[in-house]
């Protein structure tokens, strides 16, 4: 690609996936692929996956989800911004689900838990309407806030 | 995508489960199955070679977590074998390294099977 035009157009992958499982390995790799533009190293690439796996997964074994997963992923210069967006009303209370047992509500906790361990940063937006808003960001290492 | 369970008798009473490929929402099912099919047949001492497993998330460690679950329920125990640096850390920051035992070889795992 010419230079000039790779420089103006900014790494931004967007996805729309099926809630379904089969499809959850996909959006893992559009995500790794993205974050591949950046200088994160492999185990940082590798929580990055982990991550949006994790958030998928969340989305689908919830009750309240939509049909679709919207992946938004960007490579910015300090740091990788996942966007995941679906109809479903959930946040990332996936455990108090009514639909789940008990074993199943302390793995859904558990892939939160990873999230936030793994991610620099999360934060969530449940709108009624609209559904939810998942935004994660992996920065790259050294680089400030 | 998929995972590959390879299901073989040891020495001792014990089974290994040797899986391979990427352990995630959609394949956890069939590894919860061959799982379940040998406590449900009595066995349970089960060493689960994780070496050739490139990947796993929540629903994978929860496979795990309920397998073990359900043989300490009859005296049994599970150990692991796993070298990958990745999901040794996935146990490491889960407190699953509390858990299970676990072992960068076979011999090993087996060996310290309860």
């Amino acid at each position: 690609m010419n230079e000039a035009v790779e420089r103006a157009t900014p790494d931004l992958v967007e996805l729309r996936i099926p809630a379904r499982p089969e499809w959850v390995a996909l959006a893992r790799l559009a995500a790794a692929t993205v974050a591949n533009r950046l200088r994160l190293s492999i185990e940082e690439i590798e929580d990055v996956k982990l991550a949006v796996a994790e958030a998928c997964t969340a989305v689908i074994q919830n009750d309240g989800r939509g049909e679709f997963i919207q992946l938004t992923c960007e490579a910015l210069g300090d740091s990788l911004r996942v966007r995941l967006h679906d109809s479903g009303h959930h946040g990332l209370h996936a455990t108090e689900s009514p639909s789940m047992n008990f074993e199943e509500a302390r793995i859904a906790g558990l892939g939160i838990f990873l999230i936030r361990t793994l991610m620099d940063e999360v934060s969530y937006d449940v709108h009624p309407q609209l559904g939810t808003d998942l935004l994660m960001v992996k920065r790259v290492a050294g680089r400030p806030k | 995508m998929d995972i590959k369970v390879n299901v073989r008798e040891a020495p001792g009473d014990c089974y290994v489960v040797e899986l391979s490929g990427e352990i995630d929402v959609y394949t956890s099912p069939k590894v919860k199955d061959a799982i379940g099919t040998l406590i449900d047949r009595g066995v349970y001492h089960l060493v689960i070679n994780l070496e050739k497993v490139r990947y796993i998330d929540s629903t994978g460690l929860g496979v795990l977590i309920g397998g073990l679950k359900r043989v300490r329920e009859h005296g049994g125990s599970v150990n692991l074998v796993c070298t990958n640096p990745q999901i040794k850390k996935i146990f490491d920051i889960t407190g699953l390294v509390k858990i299970f035992g676990i072992f960068d070889s076979e011999d090993a795992a087996m060996k310290a099977l309860v």
